[in-house]
């Protein structure tokens, strides 16, 4: 596991001037080279993706346009007698966890990281390695054993919301990775020391001094964590609890309502890129170019 | 210089070429970073062109290695045109700032790359790579990676590939900013060697005038993407050009005087102009702190030169001195036991040597910023 | 309960750091303690069940029972499909990322492309197989093929969908990693661009690329949404027949199955994982 460190780890610095500074015939060559590839894999992945969205605006009729599916989106009840819930409460359900989810990664997981950069260096090894483990254990390994754990989870609550649990174990990886890039760009070590000299105690040290600098870190890591708490299905069906996913799933499987489904996901997946993409912008820090 | 040494420079230097370059421009988007440079480099010289950052020196050596594309211009080398030659076939040799060793190459088949380019018989190859390690004193570190080196061992081998493939010219791109002071030093006087050995026609840009002036046969002052002087060393700093290669290069006191008749009157102290047709009026002279000296006789107790000794900077034989005038301060360069003699809070009274000096006419004009 | 009282101190591991007497890696307790009951735990149970007999005594030859035919061949579908998805997600994904790394690092088409490879690579699952289905399937907007329900070309170009973003966003770094000196400096020594890629960016990206790969079939390994919804009538893959073997309530004879298939997959991540160190020594000599 530790092998997997290496990934994208040449990294020091952005290639900033990359394009900038090279001869005009090889501009013309690579920027040839990159509208082809933009477009052939762009055609890729927004035709699916379109089809469905047209799919979901579908009229009574076939070609015919209507936003009929779309208004459904809110008031449709479910089927009881199959298990299925309304779906305003699956999506519900689905934003809280990808809240709590994000809070409790943040909260277990930066704290954690500056504090073995700081004081527990002979860990972080070891640590790396737990991150980056779940990447190699596929989820569906984790419901087999799982199954006694949520067992007395279950005991105490019912909730769907007690997904979180495993959700900051699968989104652990993605999360360590972007915050760990942030802290690379950090001299924790001196930030700590100056801070330490001028009387300042560990705990405002990680709030007040290190934390600010690394913003953009873990923007980064609640993106990612959101974005796969939104698209979890596997746990949540085989532990048999309800979120989003699970709703659409069940409604493809069992009612003919075809429309609603295709307007929901649309909409889900919507949501996640509006999401993901506005919030490159929010935490965008100028670069600084050099002269 | 050793005789041998000097025979192996001259039979290079009949190899050495001159490089010509005419007219060249180039901007990015608005910003000039060239503004028409004439630049010629005769057979085996060393030029550095030196400036403060944004003035077009790295520009310059990236349009003579052909890795960008001057908007126009003409370069030649050897007298001909390569002005449309991609930078794979130009033939030069290019050190770069740093980090420019491939990681993943060992010493020798970082120096060997070039000729492996070229097809050479893998014997040649590490003949050559052999060769040119020796030149650079690292014959020893052959089989290490880059990143088992220290910053001056990389540069060396980057130096060493850049030699191998015996290139037409060498360009080096700020090669010792890098580097710690004491091991650029060094390295800097092991440049001018291998270059004298080798003979070859050299660019040299850095931003460090010392640097510069201990290397280069001439150096090229830059500036808003022209050449403001090209000189030898001394005659840069001591007859420079213009107020701002005064200013850039060496230090300099800013003084106000009046000009009149082709002299600066400066606190008291008439100071002959290097250009005489500077027009009459009050401008900023530009006096180097050699040329303050302490007064001879007992100080006077006031006068436009007598002040208070605020600090003192040990230099080796000499120290640098700051004297508060009152409405000004002034850098003088005395010898140290002099300096001594007058340690901060003292009064004394200084003079300055009649020496050539050039004046600011603007004032706002400070080379300063970018340095 | 155990589980509660971990999370308590959770927030905070600072405070451990306060006073002198208490060593400092007593901050990282809460994480630890964390990791320890959802990850290690279960994955110790899946060890220990798939070894003993329904009734819980120690039965090691469970083992053999991987070899089965049967079983053998979810494990023979679920390499071929993570290893079609996997090589393709990679070549194309590398193209595709070099292609993003040469643009402005400020751009909006880096700004696109990555929060859409955020999406894509995380939220395929469900959605992902509708909007195939749609496109290609029996009612398909453009067209109707049959492969497309050809085990594995259909779904495998469903899975490549999800790995491509995948992809784009962990080999990116790494080509932001090429420092352009090395291009320059190849150039000038008198590279052509094929000669650059053969013997500088090839050789520098290569164990990034293979990290990257292994991630891939990894994560197509572990991918059970997208098939899932695709079609259920079929079990090709292990996925499928874990999920069937934890639904099916034919009583506690099957729990252990589940378990069993469970631990071949951690086997099958081992043995792909060693091949990743042995040929990653190769490819990186030069990093240590």
């Amino acid at each position: 596991m530790a092998a997997l460190a290496p990934v994208g780890e040449v990294v020091r610095e952005p290639a900033a001037r990359r394009a900038a500074g090279v001869s005009a015939r090889r501009r013309r060559r690579l920027n040839a080279f990159r509208y082809l590839v933009f477009t052939v894999f762009g055609l890729f992945f927004a035709l699916p993706l379109l089809a469905m969205a047209r799919f979901s605006l579908e009229g009574a009729k076939l070609g015919t346009w209507s936003l009929t599916a779309w208004s459904q989106i809110a008031s449709y009840q479910g089927t009881q007698a199959v298990g299925i819930p309304p779906l305003i409460s699956s999506i519900e359900i689905t934003l809280e966890l990808a809240l709590i989810t994000c809070t409790v990664i943040v909260l277990l997981l930066v704290p954690t990281m500056i504090w073995i950069r700081l004081r527990v260096r002979w860990l972080s090894r070891t640590f790396e390695f737990l991150c980056l483990l779940p990447l190699t254990i596929p989820a569906i390994v984790l419901v087999v054993g799982l199954g006694p754990i949520y067992n007395r989870i279950q005991r105490i609550s019912l909730s769907s919301l007690m997904l979180f649990w495993v959700y900051v174990i699968l989104a652990l990886p993605y999360a360590y990775r972007a915050l760990a890039a942030g802290l690379g760009g950090l001299d924790v070590t001196t930030l700590a020391e100056a801070a330490r000299s001028l009387g300042a105690r560990w705990l405002t040290v990680i709030v007040r001094v290190i934390v600010p600098n690394m913003w953009q870190a873990i923007l980064n890591a609640l993106l990612l964590t959101s974005a796969l708490v939104l698209g979890e299905f596997t746990i949540a069906y085989l532990l048999l609890y309800n979120n989003l996913q699970v709703e659409l799933y069940s409604i493809s499987r069992n009612t003919p309502n075809a429309g609603v489904l295709f307007a929901t996901s649309t909409a889900a997946l919507a949501f996640a890129f509006a999401l993901l993409l506005i919030l490159s912008y929010v935490g965008r820090r100028r670069r600084r170019s050099r002269g | 210089m050793t005789p041998q040494a000097t025979s192996a420079q001259e039979a290079a230097t009949r190899n050495a070429v001159e490089v010509q370059m005419t007219g060249l421009s180039r901007r990015y988007g608005q910003v000039v970073a060239l503004d028409g440079l004439d630049l010629t480099l005769q057979p085996g010289e060393l030029v550095a062109l030196l400036g403060p950052s944004g003035c077009g020196k790295t520009t310059t050596l990236r349009l003579l290695a052909g890795l960008e594309d001057a908007d126009a211009g003409q370069i030649t080398v050897a007298g001909r045109d390569i002005t449309h030659v991609p930078a794979s076939r130009r033939d030069m040799g290019m050190v770069f700032q740093a980090y420019s060793l491939f990681p993943h190459m060992t010493v020798r088949q970082n120096v060997a790359f070039g000729l492996r380019l070229r097809r050479a018989v893998a014997a040649v190859r590490d003949r050559r790579a052999v060769e040119m390690l020796e030149l650079v004193g690292l014959s020893e570190q052959a089989d290490r990676y880059p990143h088992q080196l220290s910053g001056g061992q990389q540069q060396r081998v980057a130096l060493a590939r850049a030699l191998a493939i015996e290139p037409q010219v060498l360009l080096l791109d700020e090669p010792l900013s890098a580097l710690d002071a004491k091991v650029r030093a060094q390295l800097r006087d092991e440049i001018r060697r291998i270059q004298l050995e080798v003979g070859i026609t050299t660019l040299f840009v850095t931003h460090d005038q010392e640097e510069a002036l201990a290397i280069a046969d001439r150096v090229g002052v830059m500036r808003d993407g022209r050449l403001e002087q090209l000189a030898s060393p001394t005659d840069v700093y001591s007859r420079p050009a213009t107020a701002f290669v005064a200013e850039f290069v060496g230090l300099s006191n800013r003084l106000a005087g009046t000009v009149s008749g082709g002299v600066v009157t400066v606190r008291g102290c008439d100071l002959p102009l290097m250009d005489r047709s500077t027009p009459d009026g009050p401008a900023m002279a530009l006096v180097r702190p050699e040329a303050v000296t302490l007064a001879s006789g007992y100080p006077a107790d006031s006068g436009p030169l007598t002040g208070t000794v605020i600090a003192s900077t040990f230099l080796g034989a000499t120290s640098r001195v700051t004297v508060d005038l009152g409405d000004t301060t002034i850098l003088a360069q005395l010898a140290t036991a002099d300096a001594t003699a007058h340690p901060a809070g003292s009064r004394v009274t200084l003079a300055i040597r009649p020496d050539p000096v050039l004046v600011a006419v603007d004032g706002a004009t400070s080379a300063g910023e970018g340095a | 309960m155990a589980v509660a009282a971990t999370t308590k101190t959770g927030a905070r591991p600072s405070r451990a750091g306060r006073r002198l007497a208490v060593p400092a890696w007593t901050g990282t307790v809460p994480f630890l303690a964390y990791v320890g009951v959802f990850l290690l735990w279960p994955t110790g149970i899946v060890v220990v069940d798939s070894l003993k007999n329904p009734s819980g005594a120690w039965q090691l030859s469970n083992i053999t029972e991987l070899a089965n035919p049967l079983v053998r061949g979810y494990f023979i579908g679920s390499f071929k499909l993570c290893l079609l998805s996997s090589v393709a997600g990679a070549v194309l994904g590398a193209i595709l990322a070099y292609a993003v790394a040469s643009g402005n690092p400020d751009g909006v088409v880096r700004r696109l492309y990555l929060a859409a490879s955020g999406v894509l690579a995380q939220f395929g699952g469900v959605t992902l197989a509708f909007a195939f289905l749609v496109l290609i399937g029996p009612v398909g907007l453009l067209f109707h093929a049959s492969w497309f329900y050809e085990f594995p070309w259909g779904i495998g170009l469903i899975y490549t969908y999800f790995q491509i973003p995948l992809m784009v966003l962990v080999f990116l770094p790494a080509i932001d990693g090429l420092k352009i000196q090395w291009r320059e400096a190849s150039e000038n020594l008198g590279a052509s661009a094929w000669q650059y890629w053969r013997y500088v960016g090839g050789p520098l990206l290569a164990p990034a690329f293979l990290g990257a790969t292994l991630l891939l079939f990894a994560n197509a390994l572990s991918a059970f949404a997208t098939i899932a919804a695709w079609e259920n009538q079929i079990a090709y893959v292990v996925p499928q027949q874990i999920s069937t073997a934890l639904s099916s309530e034919v009583g506690l004879s099957n729990v252990n199955v589940a378990d069993l298939l469970a631990l071949g997959m951690i086997v099958m991540v081992a043995i792909v994982m060693t091949l990743y160190v042995l040929l990653q020594r190769r490819a990186a000599r030069w990093l240590r």
